[in-house]
């Protein structure tokens, strides 16, 4: 599989990554090169055969809907970038 | 007597509960240690002088009330992917290069309980993405065999500072081969469990359905030791695996004789190192000795194993490290002029090249019109993969082969070639894939350069694993060796 310029661009914008022009390049070559890695997998026939999601069967707990955790608000946010009055700030979204 | 950094767990907890030293004093050799080596080895991110004489010293009181388990007042490294409360868990990456956790993961949790005392947080690939060490935002850890070479990887910080003794036990993290291939690599001994059997709450998520903690140490019987610590169900961990624990100290007594054990055809073929096939058939001798049945069987499908890996891995890896976005914690860009600009810039600021990747190769994979092409037919080769290890499994009581294909390669050898890097996981990633317990332990050396022997269990037959191994290691002093400079 040979991807092109745009298809990687698109790909970064997908991912949320800013690739620069100069990076497109080697990017194209090095995702290409995984891809083909990868095609491998189309040697082996595998129609009818159940996809595995998970090593183990099991299925998810449920537990009882009861508070089990407390509010660490401010623990959490001591670790953010930028917070005010508790809340998280972010670029304004809507003008 | 043996030098402190020569001990073994059980030897360490004798000395404690004798009085013979403190676990201060055991906690300030081990410091002393790194102080001394690891400018050069580069193994640790974080040494936590202060955390850990405070910690030794509480450990000392519970000694001296009795109250001591077999781990009580012993050192070890935590690989930097576990979070610590208020200590800097960075991922190896920059993205959390500031980020201090607010919790304790929980085998942080259990380790501390246990009375283990940390000595700092080891250095690794990048969010665990490497086979070498060297995507580590805080540079290459150097192999203390031949300082020229790569430690392994991802787990690579953990198993250099167990090989030069810089602390005799440390925690790893196995999601295609991160435990074993570094162990095989540094010449320790890495055991990566059952898919579920230890917690993954708090650690640092990298592919969900693959990712596994596990001990690395110098013995089995020391991984047994921490394993015991380490195992079992956890709440907060929604695949955790809800059944009893072993006792895995006691299964390392047993006998190997009539065990059988099956070499994986597969393992042998082309592409092994002249060198390493001579070492696995050093031990196999010494298998056979001790009264194992070695027969040859066939995992028919296991070339598939890397390709499907490099879709399911990443796909999961684009999901998880979709939460480093700049605004909750890690990396933010300098004046976002929008929302789109914080993402972006904030993510590509902080993540280096092999995430970034690793990323984009998982985002295409899931991406709309290619998820059946790729994602599905990953898990429809991962079930067939499955398979060939239960058929395996009908037959022989463990699987054994090369943990790696050749001893630790240079330094830079490997890193501008993703895909050449990629295979030197070939025989470690099937095993996650299914979700299988394994462990690589030290074999003779290959030209002056650990190798590594891999056992393969079935499932939760950790302790069947450790057994094996241990035996072998009873009869064998290929785990002793230790690298020139480090005695």
């Amino acid at each position: 599989m040979t991807l092109e310029r745009d298809d990687v661009a698109k790909i970064a914008h997908l991912a949320r990554l800013a690739v620069s022009e100069a990076e497109l390049d080697a990017l194209r070559g090095e995702l290409s090169g995984i891809l083909d890695l990868v095609e491998q997998m189309e040697a082996l026939d595998t129609a009818g055969i159940a996809p595995m999601a998970h090593p183990l069967e099991m299925h998810q707990r449920l537990r009882p809907d009861v508070v089990t955790e407390e509010n660490r608000r401010e623990q959490y946010q001591a670790v953010a970038p930028l917070v005010e009055r508790g809340l998280y700030l972010v670029p304004r979204v809507i003008e | 007597m043996s030098a402190l950094h020569q001990k073994s767990l059980r030897e360490l907890a004798a000395g404690l509960a004798a009085r013979e030293f403190s676990s201060v004093e055991l906690a300030e050799h081990f410091l002393q240690r790194i102080r001394a080596f690891d400018h050069d080895l580069n193994c640790l991110i974080t040494v936590c002088d202060k955390e850990a004489l405070r910690q030794a010293g509480l450990a000392d009181e519970r000694i001296q009330k009795g109250e001591g388990g077999p781990l009580t007042g012993i050192p070890l490294i935590h690989k930097d992917i576990f979070c610590t409360r208020g200590v800097k868990t960075s991922c190896g990456s920059f993205m959390l290069d500031n980020f201090v956790s607010p919790y304790d993961a929980t085998v942080v949790e259990r380790l501390a309980g246990a009375g283990m005392v940390m000595l700092g947080k080891a250095n690794m690939d990048e969010f665990a993405m490497g086979s070498s060490n060297e995507t580590s935002h805080y540079g290459p850890v150097k192999n203390p065999w031949d300082t020229e070479r790569v430690p392994g990887g991802s787990s690579g910080g953990s198993a250099a500072a167990v090989a030069a003794r810089l602390a005799p036990a440390a925690t790893g993290t196995d999601t295609g081969g991160s435990i074993r291939q570094p162990a095989a690599l540094c010449g320790i001994t890495g055991l990566k469990p059952t898919y579920g059997r230890v917690s993954r709450w708090g650690m640092i998520a990298f592919a969900s359905s693959l990712d596994q903690a596990g001990p690395m140490a110098r013995s089995a019987e020391d991984c047994a030791l921490l394993l015991a610590a380490m195992a079992g169900f956890d709440e907060k961990d929604s695949t955790s695996a809800n059944r009893p624990v072993d006792d895995y100290a006691a299964a390392l007594e047993a006998s190997v004789k009539g065990v059988r054990i099956g070499m994986v055809k597969e393992f042998f073929e082309e592409g092994l190192d002249a060198g390493m096939a001579a070492a696995m058939d050093e031990a196999m001798a010494a298998l056979k000795k001790l009264g194992a049945e070695l027969v040859e069987v066939s995992l028919p499908h296991s070339k598939y194993s890397v390709p499907a890996y490099y879709v399911v891995a990443p796909a999961e890896c684009s999901s998880n490290l979709a939460r480093f976005d700049g605004v909750r914690f890690g990396h933010r860009c300098k004046e976002p002029k929008d929302l789109e600009d914080l993402y972006k810039r904030s993510r590509s600021e902080g993540f280096g090249a092999e995430v970034k990747r690793r990323i984009m190769i998982g985002t295409y994979a899931l991406s709309a019109g290619y998820y059946d092409a790729y994602y599905l037919k990953a898990q429809q080769v991962r079930q067939v993969i499955a398979d060939d290890f239960r058929e395996a499994f009908r037959r022989v009581d463990l699987l054994l082969g090369p943990a790696s294909p050749e001893t630790a390669f240079r330094l830079g050898e490997k890193s501008s070639d993703p895909v050449a890097m990629y295979l030197s996981d070939i025989y470690t990633i099937a095993v996650n894939l299914a979700g299988l317990p394994a462990l690589s332990m030290p074999a003779p050396l290959v030209e002056g350069l650990p190798a590594g022997l891999q056992l393969i269990g079935n499932y939760f037959e950790e302790g069947r694993l450790l057994n094996v191994a241990h035996q072998l290691q009873r009869t064998t002093d290929w785990h002793l060796q230790t690298p020139g400079g480090y005695a």
